[in-house]
């Protein structure tokens, strides 16, 4: 199929679209803005921070990611969905959630 | 010129299931299933096919086990009758939007209650708006040809296709048969090239995906367009099987329609007794014609416009009730193609043969008269009527 997941958005026709919205390639979730059901945002106060690491494997999405220097970076805002488990693991108090304004 | 053989309808289609070799075969292998598995499976036990064939618990999962094997890349069938059909409901759908040309053999057959397990329509016309293909078949032949013709007419739309045939009339009355032979079969049928699937290596797709309401209509747009297309399909393969075979077909066939007046509209097993009623009343000077409709899915909307542009009054015969206080399925699919086109023919609709009940030319011969009367003093009466019912 020549249409791939990136190019399908709401302008798509009937004639365009993949026969039973079928999608053709994988890992296509990377291409999903979970991000704007967001109504709080975590905050990462870094001096707090001590790189231990327990948020990464709770995140249920892909909004921590973890550098090649083994440190997690900042969030990633386009996934999270403020769901605010990270914050509740932190045992330093890093993370804070805070109000989403949009 | 083909193989002469006496074969049941049954067995005619699992022949031609074995002639085809599909790759799975999906099947409830009891009651309400039909004879199709059980002689099919015999070809399997003996090495005569290598098709996987997979006995599971129910219709449902018959049917979500082709669905599966179909996305992989491979040709599924399955078959089934009745309420084996009706449980199946769900996954004809998804099957349908999923756009899997899967294959299934239908002997129709009676809905309880009451109780009943003989030949009428209520079976394929409860499952008409899933979105499959349906052929109809008047005799074991034509089950035993449709069913030659299904995949490569499914397989042309990415739509999954029905063959039906009466149960018991044809599904179990053996009658002579002209059979293909097998290299001109595969030569016919081909390979299944699915362009994408899920066992193509190195390439991840997903099948099935949720739709929001901002793509889901969108989809549903592109379903309907390959319903629309199959019509050109079933004529064309139609017409290719004919020159294969001798024995051509569309998507309706027409009995004695030339100047006819009046007309019977039907499908099944009754199309034989039909056109020996219109050759009775042909014998004594009437103008009787039968339009036998063929493929009820897609409607041939066209075909049957031009059968009656020359028609005063006309019948179609439901074997299947609604019990929408209206009519049968095909009376309102008739009555709706007919309205925005000039064509305007007085119609009335009878429900007949119902869990079984025996359709005699005498019977076709008192619809006809019916027709008669109302062609000549434009009085149409009931709409919907029911045929050989005790008053």
């Amino acid at each position: 199929m020549s249409i791939k997941a990136k190019d399908i958005d709401e302008e798509i026709t009937w004639k365009e679209i993949t026969p039973g919205c079928g999608i053709f390639e994988g890992g296509t979730s990377e291409l999903v803005n979970t991000g704007d059901w967001r109504t709080e945002k975590p905050i990462l106060h870094a001096d707090r921070c001590r790189q231990c690491l327990l948020c990464v494997p709770v995140c249920p999405d892909m909004s921590i990611p973890v550098e090649a220097d083994g440190k997690r970076g900042g969030f990633n805002y386009f996934f999270c969905k403020g769901c605010g488990i990270c914050a509740r693991v932190c045992p330093f108090g890093a993370i804070e959630m805070v109000k989403e304004e949009k | 010129m083909g193989i002469r053989e006496r074969l049941s309808g049954n067995e005619a289609i699992a022949y031609a299931m074995k002639q085809i070799n599909p790759d799975v075969m999906g099947a409830f292998p009891i009651t309400p299933s039909t004879e199709i598995p059980q002689y099919f499976s015999t070809y399997v036990d003996n090495g005569q096919v290598d098709t996987e064939f997979i006995p599971v618990e129910s219709e449902h999962s018959a049917m979500s086990t082709c669905i599966g094997a179909e996305a992989a890349g491979c040709r599924a069938i399955s078959a089934t009758s009745s309420c084996g059909l009706c449980y199946m409901t769900e996954m004809l759908y998804v099957a349908a939007s999923d756009r899997l040309p899967i294959t299934l053999a239908v002997s129709n057959r009676a809905l309880s209650g009451p109780i009943n397990i003989n030949n009428d329509h209520s079976d394929a016309m409860g499952v008409r708006d899933t979105g499959w293909i349906q052929l109809f078949s008047e005799t074991n032949q034509e089950a035993y040809d449709n069913y030659l013709q299904a995949m490569r007419i499914g397989e042309a739309v990415s739509l999954p296709i029905m063959v039906c045939q009466d149960g018991f009339i044809t599904s179990h009355a053996i009658e002579n048969i002209e059979l293909v032979e097998d290299e001109k079969v595969k030569a016919f049928v081909g390979e299944y090239t699915p362009e994408e699937y899920l066992l193509k290596k190195g390439n991840a797709i997903a099948v099935g995906p949720y739709a929001m309401p901002t793509f889901y209509m969108e989809s549903k747009r592109q379903q309907t367009q390959a319903m629309i297309d199959a019509k050109d399909v079933i004529r064309r393969v139609g017409a290719e099987f004919g020159e294969l075979t001798g024995r051509a077909y569309g998507l309706t066939e027409e009995y004695r329609m030339d100047d006819a007046e009046v007309a019977v509209i039907l499908m099944g097993s009754s199309a034989g007794t039909a056109k020996e009623a219109v050759n009775e009343l042909r014998a004594c000077g009437h103008k009787a014609g039968l339009i036998k409709i063929r493929s009820f899915r897609p409607f041939p909307k066209e075909d049957i416009i031009k059968a009656l542009s020359g028609v005063k009054a006309f019948a179609t015969l439901d074997k299947a009730d609604s019990f929408n206080a209206l009519s049968g399925p095909m009376y309102a699919d008739t009555c709706a193609a007919l309205y925005p086109s000039p064509v305007h023919p007085a119609g009335i609709g009878y429900i007949y043969g119902l869990g079984g009940r025996d359709v005699r030319v005498e019977s076709i011969k008192r619809v006809f008269s019916s027709l008669e009367q109302i062609a000549k003093t434009g009085d149409i009466g009931e709409t919907c009527r029911y045929l050989d019912v005790r008053e």
